[in-house]
């Protein structure tokens, strides 16, 4: 019978010859990903209630990433004592401050198509952009994989989303997302893999496909996934990895769909989600002229090195608003050393960007950045939930780095088209 | 595990984490938590739900965050299990992971505010003994049935740990 590309992974994690969803099966963890919020600080006394040491030191990822740099002593303490666990536990892959977890991992190759991963974090879809079967995992099933290597997951169906054609000039993955918010809703893929596909998908970068990944959490999947194609596989090795055969890991032309959806990337505008959820999507025009006191370009979905591009490409040549302030947390220290290298750091700086550090910062209000009472923010993260960015009353929009860009340099939300035009796409 | 009896409690579609297990609770022990369990969608529910109780729904129960307190806090009121047309993904890991029987059922629209139901987890069986329905549910395999019993994943952790050092 004809499988997806998640089966597969998942028949192979589970040692049998194939599943069918609905089946609940138990599956060899390939690599354990954990932060500083819900990792050590969290899993460490579990294993000590039952004296258990860690499976595999091996096959687990640490990144501090949520409470960096330390602002209290709280915060201090949290990443102390996830220094502390690792060194303990002798985990040899760490990084500590070197970025967002989503972010960081696939940068030093650890993510390789076919592989069953589990992360301590909702966005831990991300890594389907790799070909891997990747969700997020609470922390008591993540003690659990500690200590046994293992977990069980019930086969999800598949949803295929194609997207034609070809993003125009300005638009981005995050525009893609926002639309799909909007036309499914939150809850739309109600436990199963979205998998992206179709010639826009395949066009795309891999820190776009991330993103793609990356959203599929807000719409109630258990994991986004690409099929790995040679652009995955220079990535990978570009990164360290070794890709193996990718085409291996690739769903069967017959499979079965629990429904397909076909959109033209050519006709989709950019797209602004509006408070308190990133399913208000809507085209740029319904929100223009929305003032703001913050723009905000951050987190695993907004602040990589081509979204810093994005952002360039509108701001070249302008100037952030008097009374707007514009916040630019790169996702990784990598992140920052390509944008300084190549001139991207420059520009947004010479526009009257402000350079944060590399981290969660303001997306969950963990870091610097957060907001006042009755401010207005317009931000290329994953979710505006009320209260989430710093005071309840303060209002998020959320748009693609291009967008909070071209706002920054209104003070209003703008269509960054109108600083587009005339450039070379 | 026998077979739960009680009262249900019933709810709509997309019952999210923060409904359950409001977010400015979430600092505190989950005794101050309890009172507000679902308390925006039914402020009865909290003060009147007993032991052995079954919270039915709609649609996607527990979508959002993947806060464990979402099934901490239905466990701590004594609820026996959940039942819904389905479950958002890391709600229904959690439950389990955490002891509660979360049965995906196509019919739970059938079970009415207070009728009484007979719900066996192992078999995948509701019985509605208020109307004399009986309804199937996608079933829970033994493997992880075997946890739900032990308590969730811990203790089942715990007890695994324990029979293979006791071999030696
Ligand atoms: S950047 Fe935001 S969405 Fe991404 S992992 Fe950090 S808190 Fe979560």
């Amino acid at each position: 019978m004809a499988r997806t590309l998640a089966e597969k992974i998942i028949a192979r994690a589970a040692g049998q010859d194939a599943v069918t969803p609905g089946d609940i099966v138990t599956c060899a963890v390939d690599l354990a990903m954990m932060h500083d919020s819900g990792g050590p600080r969290r899993v460490a006394p579990i294993l000590e209630s039952l004296q258990a040491k860690v499976w595999d030191a091996g096959k687990i990822v640490v990144a501090s990433d949520h409470y960096v740099p330390a602002v209290d002593a709280e915060s201090a303490a949290i990443l102390d004592l996830t220094r502390k666990w690792v060194a303990d536990n002798g985990i040899p892959n760490f990084y500590d401050m070197q970025g967002i977890c989503h972010v960081v991992v696939p940068e030093h190759g650890h993510l390789l198509p076919g592989m069953f991963v589990v992360g301590g974090d909702s966005h831990s879809p991300t890594g389907g952009a790799f070909g891997c079967f990747m969700f997020g995992v609470g922390a008591t099933e993540m003690a659990g994989v500690l200590v046994t290597g293992e977990t069980w997951i019930k086969v999800p169906e598949t949803i295929l989303v194609r997207w034609g054609g070809r993003l125009g000039r300005g638009l981005s993955a995050k525009d893609i997302m926002l639309f799909l918010c909007h036309r499914l809703g939150m809850g739309g893929a109600e436990y199963r893999v979205v998998q992206y596909a179709g010639d826009a998908v395949e066009g795309l970068p891999m820190a776009e496909r991330m993103t793609l990944c990356n959203m599929a959490a807000e719409l109630g999947a258990q994991t986004g996934i690409i099929a790995p194609d040679a652009v995955t596989a220079d990535h990978i090795r570009t990164n360290g990895g070794d890709p193996g055969d990718v085409a291996s890991w690739q769903g069967d032309a017959d499979a079965t769909f629990h429904a397909v959806h076909d959109f033209d990337a050519g006709t989709l505008a950019p797209q602004v989600a509006a408070p308190h959820s990133p399913a208000n999507a809507a085209a740029v025009g319904d929100y223009e002229n929305v003032a703001v006191n913050q723009a905000y370009i951050g987190a695993c979905t907004g602040a990589k090195a081509v979204d810093l591009c994005m952002a360039a490409a509108v701001l070249k040549g302008n100037r952030v608003a008097a009374g707007v302030r514009l916040l630019v947390a790169p996702a990784s220290t990598r992140t920052t050393a390509e944008a300084a290298a190549d001139g991207t750091l420059a520009t947004l700086t010479e526009a009257g960007a402000i350079l944060m550090p590399s981290g969660c910062g303001a997306c969950a209000g963990y870091g610097a950045g957060v907001l006042a009472e009755n401010e207005a923010c317009i931000a290329s993260t994953a979710r505006n939930f009320k209260g989430r960015m710093g005071a309840p009353s303060a209002d998020v929009y959320l748009a693609s780095p291009y967008t909070v860009a071209a706002s920054a340099i209104r003070g209003r939300i703008s269509d960054p088209r109108d600083f587009l035009e005339g450039r070379a796409p | 595990m026998s077979v739960a009896t009680g009262r249900a409690w019933v709810f709509g579609d997309d019952i999210d984490t923060d409904v359950l297990a409001p977010g400015i609770y979430m600092k505190g022990p989950i005794e101050k938590m309890t009172p507000h369990c679902l308390e925006a969608v039914d402020p009865e529910f909290a003060a009147g739900v007993e032991a052995g109780d079954v919270v039915v729904a709609g649609r996607n129960f527990g979508m959002g965050s993947s806060r464990e307190q979402a099934v901490l806090v239905l466990r701590h009121l004594g609820v026996a299990a959940v039942v819904a047309r389905s479950f958002a993904g890391l709600f229904f890991r959690n439950a389990l992971n955490l002891g509660l029987p979360a049965l995906a059922c196509a019919e739970a629209g059938r079970i009415g505010a207070s009728h009484r139901v007979a719900v066996d987890a192992e078999a995948g069986d509701i019985q509605n003994l208020t109307t004399g329905g009986r309804y199937a549910c996608e079933g829970i395999p033994e493997h992880l049935m075997e946890m739900v019993r032990d308590g969730g994943l811990v203790p089942h952790m715990a007890k695994r740990l324990g029979a293979r050092s006791s071999r030696g």
